[in-house]
């Protein structure tokens, strides 16, 4: 465990007021946790950061969630870093599903906290 | 007065007859025709008055008094009607290539030979008897002339046959017709130097018949006044002015003049100067009074001509029928005496050259020649030229006519006057009138019906008219006139079925023309028509359809070689006519024949029409089967379609028509589902979009409000920041509710949204009213440059003012705290006022301008994030204004601000 209460964790959401939960029950995990309120922004914190898990929107305006996801799987030194993807249901749902870069994991919006914490806590012991 | 010099007159009569033939057919070949004008026309239609009138007239006056009259009374009254019916005949005539009265009557009925057979011998027994009183008066009148009037002893009478002077007339007569008319074939039977002869016989014999007339009251009498009162004295003559005393009553008017009305029509010469030889439908016109006002002058003098013939001529040697020539005689007026013998003669030759020459068409056309192509031996020994075999046949035909017409005279006809005789020939010729005019209209006429009538009608004639003169001259027992056949009283040929108290003519047109009318229409009820007649029905009665050319008639879906076509043209019509006939085929329809092989069936029927012209509807049709291979399937098919075109153009139309509702609806019900499709897309994508606009609140309320209750011991600074987003997340799931119901409410066709003159002015001012706490929090200024007077729109109260709340908040968003500036303003035009909403604040990319009017489109950018808001608002507001045929649109320059501007109708004050 001492592996995973060392884990950084990067939030990706262009709704702050979704960051905001989010923040405080990774924290209470102990986590390291940085936010960025759209896709261009969490690629700039990317590579100087290297979280372990990237917990990320997907519809967000200007570039979607899985469009950095596929720019994430083509940054140097982020082979570790495990994406959860946060999606509506519904057709968006149906998406997640037929896209497949490896690794990924999804939550449907609105998520229930602990399943939240323990997702993020199954991807960084197997990841 | 001398023989010799009485056939040296009439030599030379007949020698200017000819010129004025030969130089019409000249004149006609140069394309200058004389013949072709109504005056013409309307003289050679005076045929109608032949010897009969020249010489009978007086005959009938002086024994009945006005009793002549019904014979012209009744043309003068069809000549109302000629426009329509015999300008129908004419046109059909044409078009079919008619070539007698009995040819029409064959084609009508499904170009029947048996038809055509019948109605010949019909008409040429018919038409014998008053042919015979052309030779009996030409006859007599020379006899008058060389014996100085009627001599008691019958000189002539008593010579052996081939010495009577009257077999001499017929024997020249026949000359004349051959010479006149059977010279050589003409394919439309028509003869221009015959009409112009005509023509001058008309108004010679007028013109001598009015010498006459003046010579008789005002060179032996004193004018019209004296020669009247002096024939007041004489008890018959007084008598004869009296209806009933001179045995006329209305019965016998009736049937006269019914019989006459047919014969100017339907009598062989009538129906071929009329419509065989007619050169334009448009003489009718004039002819129609022409006709009647020439009979009307040939009448002025009959009856001052009949008294005083009665007054002046000793009883021993009065011969009525001959008084137009015996006063001027027995008064020393020798001259005026030939002159009246020519008229009477020009009078009698005109009637027989026509008729013969009509009767010799007939007999070849519809009698010999079908009845010769139906037995094969002469079918095989076609090599040598028929044209000019059927012109031995037409003049044998005349000849033969002549002579049978010169027995009757000689044996019966000099019994009789010559009106009764004549009117026995009316009577035969009437028969013809019911196929004629009821086929004329009738469509469903049949051939069984017309044959079963015409002959009925002919032989009810034959038994009630002919026989009792055969019967006279001992033929057959007079018993049978008197008592009827086998004793059977009500058999007796002059009381039909017990029906007595009538004239022999009124008796016999009476039950002639019951049974022949009857039997037309009765069999024509129920017998069927085959597919020829069917189609020649159509034809005929719908004449003027066909005239317009707007059906293609092209039913005879026949093949032949052109070899065969070319050889059947060459045979009848010689060589020289086939040639020009098949050379304007292919100028008229531009088809090169040297290059074909096979004839089409356009060219058949083209061919059998000119043959037809020739030979005659039947005859043509039966020649061209020899060589032409039909498809009967197809044929009737063809013709049963035909029947039935009219009702397949108006089922069509219908059909048309309906088809063209059906695209119409197909093409509103494709919009409609076009609509509903894309309806059901926009709410798909709606619901799609609230629901993910619901769920971001709805997501961080739960996860939030689940920390707050699991972590009792946070922070009061962090508890507080919690709650806070609970509060404006709560606020945003409200507004976003409250927008969609709004947005539910500009969709729904609301019968309550009513469309009335709105105020503007005032309704800004209640707009901007509401935000004066957030502008006073954001230190926003905003000004309303508003006029003083009032301004109408057409829109409704609450949905406008939503309008500008939307305008003024999105403005208010979108401006800096501190520095925003808001104005309100409106420019109020004529017909439209523009209201605008302008801000200072970040402005609107171009690319953006258009669709932020769309939903839940939202601006935002990195630096700022994302408005408040739902995306809704100007979506709403576009429809609105929209909703009430108002425009909603936006400049901005980004970095400098947006101006927003809604156009609405301007209205009256409420």
């Amino acid at each position: 465990m001492g592996q995973i209460k060392s884990a950084k964790i990067l939030l990706v959401d262009d709704e702050p007021n979704i960051l905001v939960p989010i923040e405080f029950l990774m924290q209470q995990q102990g986590f390291e946790v940085r936010k960025a309120f759209s896709g261009q922004e969490a690629l700039d914190i990317l590579p100087g950061y290297k979280p372990d898990v990237v917990v990320l929107d997907v519809m967000m305006p200007g570039m979607d969630g899985f469009e950095v996801a596929k720019r994430i799987r083509k940054l140097p030194g982020l082979r570790h870093t495990r994406i959860l993807f946060l999606t509506a249901k519904g057709a968006e749902e149906d998406r997640m599903k037929g896209y497949s870069t490896g690794g990924e994991v999804y939550m449907t919006k609105p998520f229930d906290n602990d399943e939240l914490i323990q997702i993020v806590a199954e991807v960084l012991e197997f990841g | 007065m001398s023989p010799l010099l009485i056939i040296l007159v009439l030599t030379g009569y007949v020698g200017l007859l000819f010129l004025i033939a030969y130089y019409a057919d000249q004149r006609a070949a140069r394309g200058a025709s004389l013949v072709k004008n109504p005056l013409i026309y309307a003289l050679s239609l005076a045929v109608y008055c032949t010897a009969w009138t020249f010489y009978g007239s007086v005959g009938r006056a002086a024994e009945s008094g006005i009793g002549f009259l019904p014979i012209y009374l009744g043309p003068v009254l069809f000549a109302l009607l000629w426009w329509i019916v015999l300008r129908k005949i004419i046109l059909i005539s044409k078009s079919q290539r008619i070539t007698s009265i009995v040819d029409f009557l064959s084609s009508r009925y499904g170009k029947s030979t048996w038809l055509g057979v019948l109605g010949t011998i019909v008409v040429v027994v018919g038409i014998i008897p008053y042919i015979s009183i052309q030779l009996k008066a030409i006859t007599f009148s020379l006899q008058h002339l060389t014996h100085g009037g009627k001599v008691p002893g019958q000189v002539w009478e008593n010579l052996p046959v081939y010495l009577d002077p009257g077999l001499f007339v017929a024997v020249a007569l026949a000359l004349f017709s051959i010479l006149f008319g059977a010279r050589n074939l003409d394919p439309n039977e028509r003869h221009e130097g015959l009409v112009a002869a005509i023509a001058f016989e008309s108004i010679f014999k007028l013109a001598v018949f009015l010498t006459v007339g003046l010579f008789v009251t005002f060179g032996l009498y004193d004018g019209f006044g004296d020669l009247f009162r002096q024939a007041w004295q004489f008890e018959d003559i007084h008598a004869l002015l009296d209806f009933e005393h001179a045995g006329i009553d209305s019965m016998n008017w009736f049937w006269l003049m019914l019989l006459s009305l047919f014969a100017v029509l339907l009598l062989p010469r009538q129906f071929h100067l009329a419509v065989v030889e007619n050169t334009s439908v448009d003489h009718i016109g004039r002819a129609a009074w022409l006709f009647p006002l020439y009979l009307l002058l040939i009448n002025v003098f009959v009856l001052p001509i009949a008294f005083a013939g009665k007054m002046l001529i000793p009883p021993e040697m009065a011969e009525p029928d001959l008084f137009v020539v015996d006063l001027p005689l027995l008064n020393g007026q020798g001259f005026l005496a030939l002159l009246a013998v020519l008229g009477g003669f020009s009078a009698g030759t005109g009637m027989v050259i026509v008729s013969t020459i009509a009767l010799s068409i007939m007999i070849s056309n519809n009698m010999v020649v079908p009845l010769l192509l139906r037995t094969s031996t002469v079918r095989e020994g076609w090599v040598d030229d028929l044209s000019k075999r059927l012109l031995g046949i037409r003049r044998i035909s005349i000849a033969i006519v002549l002579l049978v017409a010169y027995a009757y005279f000689k044996w019966i006809g000099q019994r009789y006057t010559l009106v009764s005789v004549g009117l026995i020939s009316f009577a035969a010729v009437a028969q013809f009138a019911p196929a004629v005019f009821i086929g004329l209209y009738w469509k469903r006429a049949t051939r069984m019906g017309a044959m079963v009538g015409l002959a009925l009608g002919f032989l009810t004639w034959f038994y009630t008219l002919l026989l009792p003169t055969l019967a006279e001259v001992h033929f057959m027992g007079v018993h049978i006139v008197e008592s009827g056949p086998w004793g059977i009283s009500w058999l007796r040929p002059d009381a039909l079925f017990g029906l007595k108290g009538m004239d022999n003519i009124t008796h016999a047109a009476f039950w002639s023309l019951l049974l022949n009318t009857g039997g037309v229409v009765l069999v024509s009820l129920y017998s069927r028509q085959n597919t020829l007649e069917i189609s020649q029905a159509d034809l005929f009665v719908e004449i003027y359809k066909y005239q317009t050319g707007s059906i293609d008639y092209d039913v005879m879906r026949r093949q032949a070689t052109l070899q065969d076509v070319t050889l059947l043209l060459n045979r009848f019509l010689g060589e020289h006519r086939a040639n020009t006939l098949l050379g304007s085929y292919s100028r008229t329809f531009s088809k090169d024949l040297s290059k074909e092989t096979m004839a089409d069936a356009d060219l058949i029927n083209y061919a059998e029409t000119h043959l037809a012209g020739a030979i005659g509807a039947a005859s043509a049709k039966l020649i061209m089967r020899t060589i032409a291979k039909e498809d009967p399937i197809s044929l009737e098919e063809m013709f049963r379609i035909l029947e039935q075109t009219q009702e397949f153009i108006r089922y069509s139309r219908e059909l048309e028509h309906k088809s063209a509702e059906l695209q119409q609806t197909t093409r509103q019900l494709r919009q409609a589902n076009e609509q509903l499709k894309e309806l059901d897309l926009l709410k798909a994508d709606f619901i799609t979009t609230v629901t993910h606009e619901l769920r971001t609140p709805i997501t961080s309320i739960k996860a939030l409000s689940k920390i707050l209750q699991e972590n009792p011991d946070l922070p009061t600074q962090q508890r507080r920041e919690f709650l806070g987003i609970l509060v404006s997340e709560s606020e945003r799931i409200s507004r976003l509710i409250n927008q969609v119901l709004d947005l539910e409410r500009t969709s729904v066709e609301n019968a309550e949204w009513k469309i009335e003159p709105v105020e503007l002015t005032q309704l800004i001012r209640h707009s901007s009213a509401g935000f004066r706490q957030q502008l006073e929090e954001k230190q926003i200024q905003l000004h309303l440059d508003l006029p003083d007077e009032n301004v109408w729109v057409s829109a409704s109260v609450d949905p406008l003012t939503q309008v500008f709340v939307n305008l003024l908040s999105n403005a208010l968003k979108f401006c800096e705290a501190g520095k925003g500036v808001i104005h309100i303003g409106l420019d109020s035009g004529k017909d439209q006022v523009v209201a605008f909403v302008k801000d200072n604040g970040f402005g609107i990319d171009p690319k953006d301008q258009q669709t932020i009017f769309g939903q839940f489109v939202q601006v935002s950018n990195n630096e700022r994030g994302k408005p408040t808001g739902s995306g809704l608002g100007l979506f709403i507001s576009k429809r609105i204004v929209e909703r009430y045929g108002g425009r909603i649109w936006v400049e901005s320059v980004p970095g400098e601000g947006a101006t927003f501007f809604i156009s609405l109708d301007a209205s009256a004050p409420a």
